[in-house]
């Protein structure tokens, strides 16, 4: 059985970024797959890898990541216009990023607003 | 604000290598891309030497490797720069994908713990780099959360990117994908291994820097 957990936006928003990074990965470590509110800042995304990398052992294989938000690549100027003034106000609100450990998801795909969980296969008991 | 500060000063001493046509220049991408694969190809064409070794089990380089004083030429222009591999980066690491590649559980666990250490050196040098080349496999899904990541930090660090599609000699290779994953940066199409369109990374290298 696989549980998702919703984390809203305002639940991180006043957290440090090592509080961040902390309790993401303790509902990953905790078998959660995390269906964020927003998402990280580029930079932030890179201290995760980092601090997951730190975390990895026999046991926690490390993490799936996606985000997906509003593609302005190939919209109309309006479209481009209402994404940039969203942008703008909600900043990094904005979108969904959904973090699972490895050991339960093989790989997610993303295509492009679509979200696949490839789950890993539980091993049989003899 | 002290982070506007900190990108102005940070593109004043950008500006500055630049201009002195020295300066550090990092391969970045996942595992397996073939980042080592360029550096040799590259410290082949200028130094007459190899940088690292390559292996098809992914985390072969797991630290990171500096060649210094790579010198290359095209016309009256010139490039000089420290070329610096780094491992693969990745968000998870299973010694058992390397039991599975053919690694006794000793060595495997031991390349597993390497190479979670080679990712965060390749995270922190991000900072050191002047310019960045992301080394992507063109058979891959392009928009992978790592090459996002990777292509963002550079973004938020005003750094200097150039993508390469590596690996076209391959059937399942899609140039074009990528072309569309990234359609903000220039991206080259290549085989580090067999040194197809090697001329025009090095054209688009000093169109970036030159």
């Amino acid at each position: 059985m696989l549980t998702l957990q919703f984390m809203p936006y305002s639940d991180i928003q006043h957290l440090t970024l090592d509080e961040k990074i902390k309790k993401i990965l303790s509902s990953v470590r905790d078998g959660k797959i995390l269906v964020m509110e927003g998402r990280l800042k580029k930079t932030e995304e890179a201290e995760l890898i980092k601090a997951t990398m730190e975390q990895i052992n026999g046991k926690f294989k490390g993490i799936e990541v996606t985000v997906v938000y509003p593609d302005s690549k190939n919209a109309t100027f309006g479209k481009k216009l209402k994404s940039a003034l969203a942008e703008m106000l909600l900043g990094d609100r904005q979108g969904l990023t959904v973090i699972g450990s490895a050991t339960l998801i093989k790989e997610i795909r993303k295509d492009p607003d679509k979200i696949q969980l490839m789950t890993e296969e539980r091993k049989r008991r003899r | 604000m002290i982070d506007v500060l900190h990108r102005f000063v940070a593109k004043i001493f950008r500006d500055i290598f630049r201009r002195k046509k020295h300066f550090k220049l990092g391969l970045y991408g996942p595992p397996n891309s073939g980042k080592t694969t360029l550096a040799n190809r590259i410290s082949e064409d200028w130094l007459g030497e190899k940088m690292g070794s390559v292996s098809r089990i992914p985390h072969e380089t797991r630290e990171v490797v500096v060649k210094e004083q790579i010198n290359i030429k095209s016309g009256k222009k010139e490039l000089t720069f420290n070329l610096v591999d780094t491992p693969g980066i990745a968000t998870k690491i299973d010694y058992e994908d390397f039991v599975k590649a053919g690694l006794s559980t000793k060595k495997a666990k031991k390349r597993a713990k390497e190479a979670t250490k080679g990712v965060i050196d390749a995270i922190r040098w991000l900072d050191d780099m002047d310019v960045v080349v992301v080394v992507l496999d063109a058979t891959q899904d392009p928009y992978s959360q790592v090459n996002i990541t990777i292509i963002g930090n550079m973004q938020a660090r005003d750094t200097p990117v150039l993508v390469v599609a590596n690996k076209v000699d391959l059937k399942k290779a899609d140039l074009k994908k990528v072309q569309s994953a990234f359609p903000q940066y220039d991206v080259v199409g290549i085989s580090a291994k067999f040194g197809t369109n090697i001329d025009k990374f090095y054209e688009a290298l000093f169109a970036l820097v030159g």
